[in-house]
């Protein structure tokens, strides 16, 4: 679908004219990689494409799923930059603790709904998303905020979602002159992962590593680790790893991030996982915690809670490459919208 | 595919000059004993068919009404072995089975073990909504080894040439999904519904069942006449959902097929 619609066109130029603003850099260089940074609407870049193609479609309304927030947000941003009517999707318990996106998103002029059935997070945001489009399919365009869902959209969000791992490995050769050692990213669906990922995948020295969410730890049940706890199934029209208990009900999951809350992940990674191209690995809620602390500290940078599980991985990956190690790391959210799911204490804490 | 001697299910909703009815009961809902009472007091009221849910935790075509029912059922540990059961025990009183389910269960369960275990039930054919027909093999392939009737499902939204292969794979009857959306009673039917049914008509003589939001009896007669069947879900699990006996709306639409 996408491929039919002027693509190529809208693909960079665009895209980025409409978002690249001098204080809002793409990337910043930091400590021994570079970070792909979080800009005002975070994750992605996605955005932009597919609201063009709901134009492009005669679409006036958009309807989005979001965990986190960072997709609603910013998908009700294009919105109000391209005057299309916007609704989003939320659970109940990601409305709670990620309430400051909630209030961006409002203030962008989006409507958020909802979501009080079944887990109350991510999963059935996104299947009420989907009742939303079948219902309206005529007017309106789903902005799916992973690559999940059914074709076109692993596809379609992967190839505007590449423009970040395109950019980075650009970065990489002109600055460094050479590709990265290893590229970190964390996990949900997938889409900033794969994003970064699709960019190296026919560079076959360079290690790609995708980290899950393990909650209070994969053995307790309590996690969000679809590949590195989970078996094959069918979840919001894709095949793929999902979680599921042994009649093939879909199991509630646990995450300290919201958005990395989804017992399902996208098509392409199950397909690098069983190919082995990329190692996915699942790092707990107290480790993303302490990656967070850490970061904000020595960086300045507050990263979110969901790229916090990939600098968790990042770190042990750094200290078995030892100095000279060169690691990208998909930096895909700030940590401001997490400020109400992390303990801050009342006093400043010794620095580590 | 519809080579051979029409089936169990086709033959149940050809039409002979009234509309069929297809009533539609949640396994398990609210529990097993009473879905199977309900099935049977259903079985015996003169409707064609009856269609049997598998709640999943996900599904994703089903409106609010049905997603409860789903929810309860499971809470009640309803499962795909189950819901054979259920399936079985209405099937005994001779009327036409159709299962209803999503993919993610039937792979659980064992795709080929679910075709040999509810043709052994009884079960006449299967819905499987998140089906594509595109990908429908080789789970389709089993159920018919087990004779049992896959029907596909095709919407507003269908294209021509997806139709006619939807049609082609189809045995039983083709679901003509009235609404684009989930299950759940409307007020009104779309007027372009007879549409669709001329479109489907072009390219199979399986009878039509029209589904989705259908729930009263002037739904019933405008049906008449275009459609071989309803469909009727939604309003009849949300009286069972009340704990109320389905049975007077059933027929009071069922007055109105003729």
């Amino acid at each position: 679908m996408h491929k039919g619609a002027d693509y190529k066109p809208i693909q960079n130029g665009q895209i980025l004219s409409v978002w690249d603003t001098p204080q809002d850099p793409a990337a910043d260089r930091i400590a021994t990689g570079i970070i792909e940074g979080p800009g005002q609407t975070a994750t992605a870049k996605q955005f932009e494409g597919q609201a063009l193609l709901a134009m492009r479609m005669g679409k006036k309304r958009v309807i989005a799923e979001t965990g986190a927030g960072q997709h609603g947000v910013a998908a009700a941003t294009v919105c109000a930059r391209f005057g299309l009517e916007c609704t989003v999707y939320m659970g109940t318990e990601d409305m709670r603790r990620q309430s400051m996106n909630v209030r961006r998103m409002r203030l962008l002029g989006a409507e958020v709904v909802e979501v009080k059935a079944g887990t109350k997070t991510l999963k059935d945001a996104t299947s009420e998303a989907i009742r939303d489009w079948v219902t309206n399919v005529e007017t309106t365009h789903y902005i799916i905020g992973s690559v999940v869902g059914p074709h076109p959209y692993p596809e379609m969000v992967r190839d505007l979602q590449r423009v970040i791992g395109d950019e980075a490995r650009e970065q990489y050769l002109s600055v460094d002159g050479k590709l990265p050692d290893a590229v970190v990213a964390c996990v949900g669906g997938g889409s900033n992962a794969i994003g970064m990922f699709t960019a190296f995948i026919e560079d076959r020295d360079v290690r790609l590593v995708g980290v899950e969410a393990a909650g209070k730890g994969v053995k307790t049940g309590q996690h969000a680790a679809s590949l590195v706890g989970g078996r094959p199934g069918v979840l919001h029209g894709s095949f793929s790893y999902l979680l599921q208990d042994g009649d093939g009900q879909v199991l509630p999951t646990h995450s300290i991030s919201a958005g990395l809350d989804y017992p399902g992940v996208g098509p392409e990674h199950a397909y690098l996982h069983d190919t082995r191209r990329v190692e996915y690995v699942a790092v707990t809620d107290a480790e993303a915690l302490a990656a967070f602390k850490l970061c904000t500290r020595l960086e300045g940078i507050m990263p979110a809670l969901e790229p916090a599980h990939a600098l968790h991985q990042a770190g042990l990956l750094a200290r078995e490459m030892g100095p000279g190690g060169r690691i990208l790391l998909c930096l895909s959210g700030r940590g401001d919208k997490d400020m109400d799911s992390v303990e801050i204490p009342a006093k400043s804490e010794a620095s580590p | 595919m519809k080579v051979g001697e029409a089936t169990r299910l086709e033959n149940a909703l050809r039409v002979n000059g009234d509309l069929k009815l297809v009533a539609y009961i949640m396994a398990g809902h609210p529990n097993q004993k009473k879905s199977i009472e309900v099935g049977k007091k259903l079985a015996a009221s003169g409707i064609a068919a009856i269609e049997i849910g598998i709640p999943f935790s996900d599904p994703l075509a089903d409106g609010p009404v049905i997603q409860k029912a789903g929810q309860v059922a499971l809470e009640h540990g309803m499962n795909v072995a189950g819901a054979l059961e259920v399936a079985g025990a209405i099937a005994g009183e001779g009327v036409p089975v159709v299962l209803m389910t999503y993919i993610n269960p039937i792979l659980s369960h064992d795709a080929r073990k679910f075709a040999a275990e509810a043709a052994q039930a009884g079960v006449a054919g299967v819905i499987v909504p998140d089906l594509p027909v595109e990908e429908s093999e080789p789970v389709a392939g089993w159920l018919r080894s087990a004779s049992l009737d896959t029907v596909f499902m095709v919407a507003p939204t269908t294209s021509d040439a997806r139709l006619e292969t939807i049609c082609e794979h189809s045995s039983g009857f083709v679901y003509c999904v009235t609404v684009t959306g989930t299950t759940g009673a409307r007020k009104e039917l779309p007027s372009g519904m007879k549409e669709l049914f001329g479109l489907v008509r072009k390219h199979t003589n399986l009878p039509i069942a029209a589904g989705f939001g259908i729930s009263r009896p002037e739904h019933m007669k405008a049906l008449l006449g275009a459609a071989d069947a309803a469909v009727v879900g939604s309003a009849i699990v949300n009286e069972i959902d009340h704990g109320r006996d389905p049975l007077p709306l059933v027929k009071e639409l069922l007055k109105a097929c003729r």
